[in-house]
């Protein structure tokens, strides 16, 4: 079947402008007789083809039922070919399974509810992925993010001076309104190492500002490293390049380790939270992370009901909230989130489905790190969101995901939908009480 | 004739048994070493708790998520599923051939409910067949392997059906019956149908996933 949404991107292209059949053959070989097994098997030979799985997916059914979009519809363009041909593919063919892989599934794995046979395939997207970054085909713009982990430890270069001067900069601006403020450095024997996703610093700082403010209101015994190792995301993981994810994974629990931290907790994101518990612990060999750690909704709901925090009024508008897979469908973070959104809110409108059977923003999975050139396979591939959130009639939205902020913003506009997003940190930080202030 | 009946009733019916179980049990053994030495954190998560506990929720129709949404296709594979496992099994003719070749006996289903059976099978076959050439999602995943396991599956009932209702030659029927049914064995554990047997343990591995990391319903 033609493939006819080739989206021009330098990665791709570049890296297919350098392979040839034997050269694919050989590094597709290494892959699937090195890093797969049993799994991949079982998922490749048992899927009946019985295309259940195709309603679960937000492209399929933003596509008007377009068969190529479904799950399993993905995995037949992708690895039953690699499959099939034991890897001796041309070149053009790559192309079309890397932009598959890496744009057309945020491996929300919401497909898991659909396939009786419980298959993966957001599994096998990854080991698609892996290929292709073995093959050098990956998408320019996440691949450059991916560079930047492996340079700097961090997925924004920021330099180590930035980090730390961010941070005091931040602390600064709070101590106008909270006088006794501190973010404090390296710490040793805290309580809690707080880690954020280095988008903060970069262009989102107020959300450092807003959770010092919160740690600040709760009497937290809190602190932030001033090492690499302070950004807890992890895009190496979505581009393939397993060998940085891993590199740092551990990076971050060191750090927090050096500390002496009890635990650490993480600022509002979905992937950085599933790079813990899911991926990069697995390719560590920890079965689990080493250090405990909290995501900020949990955290929340903890200040919340013991007193730490006081919400002085609700939200009286109505409100809807979206669940990013990575926490909800990722980590059963879906009544904690409901406890703190019943604390800040009076009203609450769910979208439908929502919980763990919620529809993906379409920016998770690394997708909206594949950029710009990107930016309409995901927001015409998520109309069915678009028409969730309308059929709320809500304009306020509650999203507690860096990367469902960006997605849902893209498709906010693309839709006119005419929301407002927040992040539970912003409405703590809104409502809270405070005294010094 | 009566040569060929033999055959295909003794010696060829063990074969397709030894075929069936040694080859699903090879099968099974070479994939859980294939797990040990290279699925080594997937092993590690199996969980008999959460394993158990999305089985029994996935074996209840219409509960889980892709259930609830494919209606049709909900009835027709639970019914299809499990007439296609009780009818040979509990079918008065074969339950009469084991006890006469190996002693073994034990009740039978009335014969006119194996008939009524073995029709559900074969019409969900039809159904099946039809959703493959119709619905565009489906059509489009369709491949050899999948057309020869739906033939393979729906052989055995249909040979079965006309055979006890003494269509196109007694014998000969039957003889083609049987021949469908050892073919069906012998295709199990390298088929598509080998989902019969990996099935309950990729299944397994979702729930223990879902429940143990995850910590939701993986249904």
């Amino acid at each position: 079947m033609k493939f006819d949404r080739k989206v021009e991107d330098a990665g791709l292209m570049r890296g297919v402008a350098a392979l040839t059949p034997d050269k694919i053959e050989k590094t597709i070989k290494a892959v699937l007789d090195g890093e797969t097994g049993a799994k991949l098997k079982m998922y490749a030979e048992t899927c009946v083809r019985c295309g259940m799985c195709s309603q679960a997916c937000h492209f399929y059914v933003s596509h008007d039922n377009d068969p190529t979009y479904s799950p399993a519809g993905k995995v037949h363009q992708t690895m039953s070919r690699i499959l099939e041909t034991k890897g001796r593919l041309d070149p053009e063919e790559i192309y079309k399974i890397a932009q598959i892989a890496y744009t057309e599934c945020n491996l929300c794995k919401r497909c898991v509810h659909y396939c009786p046979l419980g298959i993966d395939t957001g599994y096998i997207m990854l080991v698609v992925r892996r290929i292709c970054y073995k093959l050098g085909v990956v998408p320019q713009y996440i691949h450059d993010t991916t560079n930047s982990h492996s340079a700097t430890y961090n997925q924004m270069w920021i330099k180590d001076d930035e980090w730390v001067d961010s941070l005091q900069w931040q602390e600064d601006e709070a101590r106008d309104e909270f006088p006794d403020l501190r973010i404090p450095v390296d710490k040793e024997g805290a309580e809690i190492m707080y880690s954020v996703i280095a988008p903060e610093p970069k262009f989102r700082t107020h959300l450092i500002y807003q959770a010092a403010a919160i740690m600040h209101q709760a009497g937290v015994d809190w602190t932030m490293p001033s090492s690499p190792g302070w950004d807890n995301s992890d895009l190496a993981m979505f581009s393939g390049d397993n060998e940085i994810m891993g590199r740092n994974k551990r990076r971050h629990f060191e750090c927090a380790m050096d500390l002496k931290a009890k635990r650490i907790v993480m600022g509002e994101c979905g992937h950085a939270f599933r790079s813990i518990y899911d991926m990069g612990n697995r390719w560590l060999g920890w079965k689990m992370y080493p250090i405990e750690v909290v995501h900020a909704v949990e955290f929340y709901w903890e200040l919340i009901s013991s007193g730490k925090i006081k919400i002085k009024e609700k939200i009286k508008e109505p409100v809807t909230i979206q669940d990013p897979c990575n926490i909800i469908r990722g980590r059963g973070l879906y009544e904690a989130s409901r406890k703190v959104a019943a604390a800040l809110c009076e009203n609450i409108v769910e979208m439908t489905p929502n919980g763990v059977h919620n529809y993906c923003c379409a920016a998770g999975g690394g997708i909206i790190n594949c950029g710009p050139p990107f930016k309409n396979t995901r927001t015409t591939g998520n109309r069915a969101k678009a028409d969730q959130i309308k059929a709320t009639g809500v304009k306020l939205c509650i999203v507690p995901c860096h990367n469902c902020h960006g997605g849902l913003e893209d498709i906010n506009h693309y839709y006119k939908l005419g929301i407002e997003m927040k992040f539970f940190g912003d409405l703590i930080y809104q409502l809270m009480e405070k005294p010094e202030a | 004739m009566n040569a060929i009946y033999d055959f295909v009733s003794g010696p060829l019916c063990w074969i397709a048994f030894i075929v069936f179980i040694g080859g699903s049990a090879w099968r099974l053994y070479s994939m859980y070493n294939e797990a040990k030495k290279k699925d080594v954190n997937s092993l590690a998560y199996m969980d008999k708790h959460y394993a158990l506990r999305s089985i029994l929720n996935w074996l209840i129709p219409f509960r889980a998520l892709g259930w609830k949404e494919n209606p049709g296709m909900t009835v027709a594979t639970f019914l299809f599923h499990i007439c296609l496992i009780l009818t040979p099994l509990f079918l008065l003719g074969h339950i009469v051939l084991l006890e006469q070749n190996l002693g073994i006996s034990y009740p039978a289903l009335p014969d006119g409910l194996a008939d009524f059976m073995t029709i559900i099978v074969i019409a969900a076959c039809v159904y099946f067949y039809w959703r493959r050439k119709s619905q565009p999602d489906v059509k489009f995943l369709t491949t050899r392997k999948d057309w020869f396991a739906l033939c393979v599956a729906f052989l055995p009932f249909f040979t079965g059906f006309l055979a006890y209702h003494g269509i196109g030659g007694d014998k000969f029927m039957t003889i083609l019956h049987i021949l469908a049914g050892e073919l069906m064995l012998v295709a199990i554990p390298f088929t598509r149908l080998s989902h019969m047997i990996f099935g309950l343990f990729s299944r397994a591995y979702m729930g223990s996933e879902f429940g143990g990391i995850r910590r939701v319903q993986d249904w």
